[in-house]
C-alpha cells in the first residue's frame, strides 16, 4: 500500500474480558478530510481513539496510517510517526506551565530547547493561549485547557489529528471559538478526526460523518445524509441524553 | 528429608498465621485510604512492647493483655489517621507513602530512645512448651499465635461482612465513589480502618510476644513480609491477605530448611518481586490499587 | 536579585573557608554534602521523574563493594574502581528498572519492587563469604595515599566530596533545561499524557534510572573510603536509600538546589541531636520522622518550593 493513504481502519475488533467494545470497525480518513465521529455514550469511539494511538492493543484488525501498520507501536511512535491525539478529560501536565506544556510536544520535531520553545510560543499564540503562556496549567480555566490539549498535540506537528471532545463542557461562544481554532488547523493542512457530541459543531465542521452503535459502524456519508438516516435516528432515540442531534 | 520439609510446612504455617492476621490490617488500610503503610510494622513493634510492659510491670499474660492492646491501638491508630494522615488527603500518592515512612521513623527511634537497643523477651510459663506429632515438633505458643491470629482475622471478617460499620468500610474500599454518594461520613469510616488495621497488627503483636524477642527494629521484617502477603493476596482483598500470609510463612520457612544462613529472605523477596511484576493486582486478582 | 552572584558566592565560600574550621564542623560538613550528594542523585529520578525509588542503597552499596573488593584483590585505585562500581551499578539499575517499567509498575508499587531488588542485594551480602558477609570489609592502610583515594586528614575528602556534589547539581541543572528534563516532568506530571505527545516514557525513565544509579554508585566508593569500613546493612540497608531521599524531599523534590539545602538543614540537626543526647541512640533519626511528616503536612513542595511561592515572580526562568 502506498503512502498518503491517510487513516485506514479495518475490521478493527476490541474485546475487554467477554465484552466487546468495538466490533468490525472500518474507518478511513483521507488526507486534508475532516471526519466527525458521533454515537451514543458507550458506543466505543473513545475506545478507537486508543486503539488508534497506541494505548490498547486490538483484539483483531488493521491500522494504517500513510501505509504504516500502528497496531503494536507505542503511542508515543505513533505520535512521531504523525498522528497526535487528545484526551477526553483533559489532561493537562499540572505543574508546568502552558508553554512548557507545549514545549514536550515540539521536542517532537526539534531536540534543542531554544527550537523547541519558539515553535511552542508559535503554537501558543496560534491557539490563542498567549497571554496565559507563562501560567501554571493547573490554574488554567476549563476552556484553557482544552485549548492547551490541542495546542500539545499540535506542537508535535501531526498529519493527522484526534480530537476527544473537545467542546464537551463549554459555553456556545466558547463553542464558536474551537469551531473557528479546527478550521484554521485544518487550513494548516492537518487532516482531524473528532469525537464530539455537539451535533451543530460537528455538523458544520465534517466533510463525512461515521456513526458508530455497540461498538460497530451503523453509517457513513455526507453529514446530511447520515443525520437523517433512519437507523442513525433510532440509535439516538434509544438514548435520551445530550446526545440525541440537535 | 521428608521429616526436615514437614517440620518446615508446619513451622511456615504456624507463621504464616500470625502473617496473614498483620497484612489483614495492612490490607484493610489499603483498601479504604489507597495508603501503602509503612508505619505497620512500628505500629506491631508498639504493640509488642506494650504487651511486654504488662507482663514485666502488671504480670498480665500477653494473651490477656490483647483485651487493652486492642482498643489502645485502635485510638491510636485512628490518631494518627487524623492527626498525620488525614489532612493530608489531597498530597500526591507518593507524599503520603512518605508520611507513614516519617510515622515509621518515628515511633522506632522513640522506642530506642525509650527502651534502647536490646532484645527483650517475654518468659511466661508455656514459653518452652511443645508436643510431638508424627515426629514433627509444634511449639504451643506458636499454634496459639497462629490460631489466634486466623480466629480474629475470621471474626473481623465476618464484622466487616455483618456490620453496619463493616459495610462502609467495604463499600468505601469497594466504591469510593458510591459510599460518598449514599451519606458515609468517610473520614470517619477511614480512621476506623486505620484503627481497626493497628488494632489487628499490635494484637499480633501481643500474639507473638511468648516466642518471640521484642526490640525497636523487630516490625521491620513483618512489614516488609506484610506488603509481599498483601501484594500476594491483592492489595484491599482481605482473605487474600489471610492466604497470602500462609503462603509467604510456607515460603519463607522452607526457604530456611534448604538454604544456608539467611537466604531464606531471598525466597520471600524473590517471590515479592515477581508477583509485583506479573500480577500487581495479587494472586486471587482483586482490584488493582490504580 | 542576586541570581546569579549568591550561589558563586556560596561556593567560593565552600571552598575557601574549610581549611579554617575545627575537626568536628568539618566532618559535619562532610556528613552534609555526602547526604546533599546522595539527594541530588536520587532527586534525578525520583524529585524530576516522579518515579519515587525507596531502594536506592541498591546502586550505592554496589559501588561500595565494588571499589573495595578491586582493591583488596586486585590493587585497583579505588578511583577506577569507583567508575567501575557506577558502571556496574547502572548495569543494575537498568535491569531493576527495565522490569519495573516494562511491567508498567507506578507510583507505590515501584517504591516497593525497588525496596525488595535492595534488601535482596543485602541479604545476598550478609550471606556471601566472598564479599565478608555481615563481617563486612575495612578498607586497610590508613595513611597519605592520594592515588589510592586514601587520605591522612579530612580536608581532602571534604574537597573531594564537594567537587562531587557540585557536579551533581551541575549535572541536575543541565538535564533540567534539557529536552530530557522537560520529559521528565512530564512523565512525572502525568505519563499517559507524556507518551501521547511523543515522549518515549520507558527510554527517559531507563536514562534517568542509569544516570541516578551510576551517580550514587561513586557516593558509596567515597563513603567506603572515608570510613574505611563497610558492611551489608550499612550500605544496603533501608537507612541509606532514606537518607538520599530525605534531603531531597526536605529541601524540594525536583529542584537543583532542594538536595543540597534539605541537607544543609537535616544533618547539622542530626549531628546536633546526637552530640546533645549522647548515648541516646536513635533521638536523630527520631527528629528525621518528625521533620518529614512536618515538611509533608507543610512545605508539600520542599524548602525551595516555599521560597519560590514566597516570591512567585522567581519561578522557573525562560
Amino acid at each position: 500500500m502506498s503512502a498518503g493513504h491517510g487513516l485506514e481502519i479495518s475490521a478493527l475488533t476490541k474485546r475487554f474480558g467477554g465484552l466487546v467494545a468495538v466490533s468490525g470497525f472500518d474507518l478511513t480518513v483521507a488526507p486534508g478530510e475532516i471526519v466527525g465521529l458521533i454515537g451514543p455514550n458507550g458506543a466505543g469511539k473513545t475506545t478507537v481513539f486508543h486503539l488508534v494511538a497506541g494505548f490498547h492493543l486490538p483484539s483483531e484488525g488493521s491500522i494504517r496510517f500513510e501505509g504504516t501498520s500502528l497496531v503494536g507501536l507505542k503511542p508515543h511512535a505513533i505520535c512521531r510517526l504523525g498522528l497526535a491525539r487528545t484526551f477526553q478529560l483533559v489532561q493537562p501536565f499540572a505543574g508546568l506551565t502552558t508553554l512548557e506544556n507545549v514545549m514536550v510536544g515540539a521536542f517532537n520535531r526539534s531536540r534543542e530547547v531554544a527550537e523547541a520553545r519558539r515553535r511552542a510560543a508559535e503554537i501558543v499564540d496560534f491557539v490563542g493561549l498567549g497571554p496565559r503562556r507563562d501560567v501554571p496549567a493547573r490554574h488554567l480555566t476549563l476552556p484553557d485547557r482544552k485549548r492547551l490539549e490541542v495546542a500539545r498535540g499540535l506542537a508535535t506537528e501531526p498529519r493527522l489529528l484526534l480530537l476527544d471532545e473537545v467542546m464537551s463542557g463549554l459555553n456556545p461562544t466558547e463553542i464558536e471559538a474551537i469551531i473557528g481554532l479546527i478550521r484554521r488547523i485544518h487550513a494548516r493542512g492537518v487532516s482531524l478526526l473528532i469525537i464530539e457530541h455537539v451535533m451543530r459543531a460537528i455538523l458544520a465542521l465534517s466533510h463525512r460523518l461515521v456513526v458508530m452503535h455497540h461498538g460497530e459502524k451503523i453509517a457513513d456519508g455526507a453529514p446530511a445524509v447520515v443525520a437523517r438516516d433512519p437507523r442513525v435516528v433510532e440509535a439516538y432515540l434509544g438514548e435520551t441524553t445530550e446526545a440525541a442531534p440537535r | 528429608m521428608t521429616w526436615l520439609f514437614l517440620q518446615a510446612v508446619v513451622s511456615g504455617l504456624l507463621l504464616g498465621g500470625v502473617y496473614g492476621l498483620v497484612a489483614s490490617g495492612l490490607s484493610l488500610i489499603f483498601g479504604v485510604l489507597r495508603i501503602i503503610n509503612f508505619a505497620h510494622g512500628a505500629v506491631m513493634m508498639l504493640g509488642m512492647y506494650a504487651s511486654y510492659w504488662l507482663f514485666v510491670l502488671v504480670g498480665l499474660d500477653p494473651y490477656l493483655s490483647i483485651l487493652v492492646t486492642g482498643p489502645l491501638f485502635f485510638v491510636l491508630g485512628m490518631l494518627i489517621q487524623r492527626i498525620v494522615i488525614e489532612p493530608n488527603r489531597a498530597a500526591a500518592e507518593h507524599n503520603q507513602l512518605l508520611l507513614t515512612l516519617g510515622v515509621a521513623l518515628f515511633f522506632e527511634n522513640l522506642a530506642l530512645v525509650l527502651w534502647q537497643g536490646d532484645f527483650r523477651t517475654v518468659r511466661v510459663w508455656y514459653s518452652g512448651a511443645s508436643f510431638l506429632v508424627a515426629d514433627v515438633l509444634v511449639e504451643v505458643p506458636r499454634l496459639i499465635a497462629a490460631g489466634g491470629a486466623v480466629l480474629i482475622a475470621l471474626a473481623l471478617w465476618g464484622f466487616l461482612r455483618t456490620t453496619d460499620a463493616g459495610k462502609a468500610i467495604r463499600a468505601l474500599s469497594e466504591e469510593p465513589e458510591g459510599a460518598r454518594l449514599v451519606g458515609i461520613d468517610v473520614a470517619r469510616i477511614r480512621g476506623v480502618a486505620f484503627g481497626i488495621g493497628s488494632a489487628c497488627v499490635a494484637v499480633a503483636g501481643a500474639l507473638v510476644t511468648p516466642f518471640f524477642y521484642v526490640a525497636p527494629d523487630v516490625g521491620e521484617s513483618f512489614n516488609i513480609m506484610a506488603f509481599v502477603v498483601v501484594v500476594l493476596g491483592g492489595m484491599g482483598n482481605f482473605l487474600g491477605a489471610l492466604v497470602g500470609g500462609f503462603i509467604v510463612g510456607l515460603a519463607e520457612s522452607l526457604g530456611a530448611a534448604f538454604l544456608p544462613g539467611s537466604l531464606k529472605q531471598l525466597v520471600v523477596f524473590g517471590l515479592f518481586v515477581i508477583v509485583l511484576l506479573l500480577r500487581p493486582e495479587g494472586l486471587f486478582g482483586a482490584r488493582r490499587g490504580r | 536579585m542576586a541570581g546569579r552572584l549568591g550561589p558563586l558566592l556560596a561556593v567560593a565560600a565552600l571552598a575557601a573557608v574549610p581549611p579554617l574550621l575545627p575537626k568536628y564542623v568539618l566532618e559535619v560538613l562532610i556528613s552534609v554534602l555526602f547526604f546533599g550528594y546522595l539527594g541530588a542523585c536520587w532527586n534525578i529520578l525520583g524529585g524530576y521523574g516522579g518515579q519515587f525509588s525507596f531502594g536506592h542503597a541498591a546502586f550505592f552499596g554496589i559501588g561500595a563493594y565494588t571499589s573495595t573488593l578491586l582493591f583488596l584483590h586486585l590493587g585497583v585505585t579505588p578511583w577506577l574502581g569507583m567508575v567501575a562500581g557506577g558502571i556496574l551499578a547502572a548495569a543494575f539499575g537498568l535491569f531493576a528498572g527495565y522490569l519495573s517499567f516494562r511491567y508498567g509498575l507506578r507510583g507505590p508499587y515501584f517504591s516497593l519492587v525497588t525496596l525488595a531488588f535492595a534488601e535482596m542485594l543485602r541479604v545476598i551480602a550478609v550471606n556471601w563469604k566472598a564479599v565478608g558477609s555481615s563481617l563486612g570489609l575495612v578498607v586497610p592502610n590508613r595513611g597519605s595515599a592520594p592515588v589510592l583515594f586514601l587520605f591522612a586528614d579530612k580536608l581532602p575528602y571534604y574537597y573531594v566530596i564537594l567537587v562531587m556534589a557540585l557536579g551533581a547539581l551541575a549535572i541536575t541543572r543541565m538535564i533540567e533545561r534539557s529536552r530530557m528534563g522537560y520529559a521528565l516532568a512530564a512523565i512525572r506530571e502525568n505519563e499517559d499524557a507524556a507518551e501521547a505527545a511523543g515522549v518515549d516514557a520507558l527510554s527517559t525513565k531507563l536514562a534517568a534510572m542509569a544516570l541516578s544509579s551510576f551517580l550514587t554508585a561513586l557516593g558509596g566508593t567515597f563513603y567506603a573510603q572515608y570510613f574505611a569500613y563497610i558492611d551489608p546493612s550499612l550500605t544496603f540497608g533501608p537507612a541509606i536509600s532514606i537518607g538520599g531521599l530525605l534531603p531531597a524531599i526536605v529541601g524540594g523534590a525536583g529542584t537543583v538546589a532542594g538536595p543540597l539545602l534539605g541537607s544543609f538543614v537535616l544533618t547539622p540537626i542530626s549531628e546536633l541531636t546526637r552530640a546533645v543526647l549522647r548515648g541516646r541512640a536513635g533521638a536523630d533519626i527520631m527528629l528525621y520522622g518528625l521533620i518529614l511528616i512536618l515538611v509533608i503536612s507543610f512545605l508539600p513542595n520542599g524548602l525551595v518550593g516555599w521560597f519560590r511561592s514566597r516570591r512567585p515572580a522567581a519561578g522557573r526562568a525562560a
